[in-house]
């Protein structure tokens, strides 16, 4: 079955891309230290009055998140570009798509736990209280998650082989990224209150008709972007 | 000898024909002949007293703003489907022109928006989406100067280009939720009568500013790929 074919192409790339970060760790360590180090640099910068840091925290961890993400997209394509493996890797047969998509999958579980780290390290440091209704802040949090990897993936197939690759990914992937900050971190607010004006569930939609947009549209534009 | 496909795709471009600079002369004696008439014959508005006349810039401004976007999606996509190079200079060109209109809008609102509100700027939809699609452009901008492969910086920035113009309504929408403020937006059918036409004409009269500015940025675009065809056919040994 043709399907079964790219599924098997989509993990093996994504397996290797982890296996090699799992190998070297240096990596996911120094990225996810930034994050919290952030972190701690808002804290300071915002603190120390408790309820102020409170109402900053959701803020304070999406922009950690994406500093230190923003990162971690160069080095996936990076890593090939400095092996000269990325040549080779396009002239494998099947579609191309899979090779996104095997980046894409490899950035999301990377991502997943850089954010996992920290979110507790927000939590404990800015006093967030949990509310019962956590789930659905996980559900935020992970939809926003995926717009961040799709569109940062994507664009790191382009900034990590240009000349200014350090400077011109954030460049290109904050301002895509505002209606993704806008609404985790409305939404993240409102599920941490009571909710009581019931608008984080608009802003779950958009987030996921916004995944779901970027999605197919680089999707559709790797194929004119990975040739070489 | 490129293979034939290649070949097709890359064509070797002539210098274009000069943009005639009588069109850049009728724009701008057009912008001054209804900013006069629009100065002249619009009466001072009740809450706003002659602050008014600042619409007959920024909204003008904002108009081309999105024009030029559109403009550069279009580009981009046919880029994309018919890989013709003239597509993607065309996009460059309407991308400059529309960032500048983009900066000016942000300005003259400011100005405006200054003895209005009180206050230099505020985080309400319009102008908030106005200035994030402004930092799109810039992303796009650079990308195109950062990227030395003609054929690379041609289908990056034509992705880029078509998903940022995706993004723009998602944008404003997000940023309305978010928060709002602003006045509804101006247009011929929220205006008094006495508007209007100083709107209309102010408004044709950027647009033939704008398409003689994207021509003219177009021809130079142009020139310059011509340039560089030269110099890699001279580094390749003449053909």
């Amino acid at each position: 079955m043709a399907w079964q074919d790219d599924w098997r192409r989509v993990r093996a790339i994504a397996r290797k891309d982890l296996t090699t970060e799992l190998r070297a760790k240096a990596g996911f360590n120094s990225v996810a230290s930034l994050g919290v180090t952030i972190l701690i640099l808002l804290g300071l910068a915002l603190g120390p009055d408790a309820a102020a840091l409170r109402n900053a925290a959701v803020g304070a961890v999406w922009l950690a998140t994406l500093f230190a993400g923003v990162l971690a997209f160069n080095r996936s394509f990076q890593v090939e570009l400095e092996s000269g493996a990325l040549e080779p890797l396009l002239q494998y047969p099947g579609p191309r798509w899979t090779i996104f998509a095997g980046k894409l999958l490899g950035n999301l579980l990377f991502l997943t736990v850089m954010v996992a780290i920290v979110v507790a390290a927000g939590v404990v440091l800015f006093g967030v209280r949990i509310p019962a209704g956590w789930a659905s802040l996980l559900g935020v949090l992970a939809l926003g998650i995926v717009g961040v990897v799709v569109l940062g993936t994507f664009y790191a197939s382009m900034a990590s082989r240009s000349r200014a690759r350090e400077v011109l990914l954030p460049l290109l992937l904050f301002p895509m990224l505002v209606p993704v900050l806008l609404a985790a971190t409305t939404a993240s607010k409102a599920l941490l209150g009571a909710d009581l004006m019931h608008e984080a569930g608009a802003w779950i939609r958009l987030l996921a008709a916004y995944d779901l947009i970027f999605l197919v549209a680089t999707f559709m534009a790797f194929e004119h972007v990975i040739e070489a | 000898m490129l293979p034939a496909s290649a070949a097709s795709r890359d064509p070797h471009p002539a210098p274009p024909p000069p943009t005639s600079p009588w069109l850049g002369v009728a724009g701008v004696a057009a912008v001054i002949a209804a900013q006069t008439h629009a100065i002249l014959t619009s009466p001072a508005e009740g809450d706003m007293g002659h602050l008014q006349k600042i619409m007959y810039v920024h909204v003008p401004a904002a108009w081309m703003t999105f024009l030029a976007f559109f403009v550069v999606l279009v580009f981009s996509v046919r880029y994309l489907w018919r890989r013709r190079e003239n597509d993607d200079l065309m996009a460059a060109s309407a991308a400059e022109v529309g960032a500048t209109f983009n900066g000016l809008t942000l300005l003259l609102g400011m100005i405006w928006g200054r003895p209005a509100w009180g206050v230099w700027w505020v985080w309400d939809a319009r102008l908030t989406s106005t200035l994030v699609l402004f930092l799109i452009f810039v992303g796009y901008l650079a990308l195109r100067a950062f990227v030395d492969d003609a054929g690379q910086r041609a289908r990056w920035s034509a992705a880029v280009g078509a998903i940022g113009a995706i993004n723009v309504p998602i944008v404003y929408m997000s940023v309305h939720w978010w928060r709002t403020l602003h006045q509804p937006p101006s247009s011929p059918a929220t205006l008094d009568p006495a508007y209007t036409l100083g709107l209309r004409l102010n408004a044709l009269a950027f647009l033939l500013l704008m398409i003689y500015f994207i021509r003219k940025r177009y021809e130079i675009a142009r020139l310059e790929r011509a340039v560089e065809h030269a110099a890699e056919s001279a580094a390749l040994g003449g053909q």
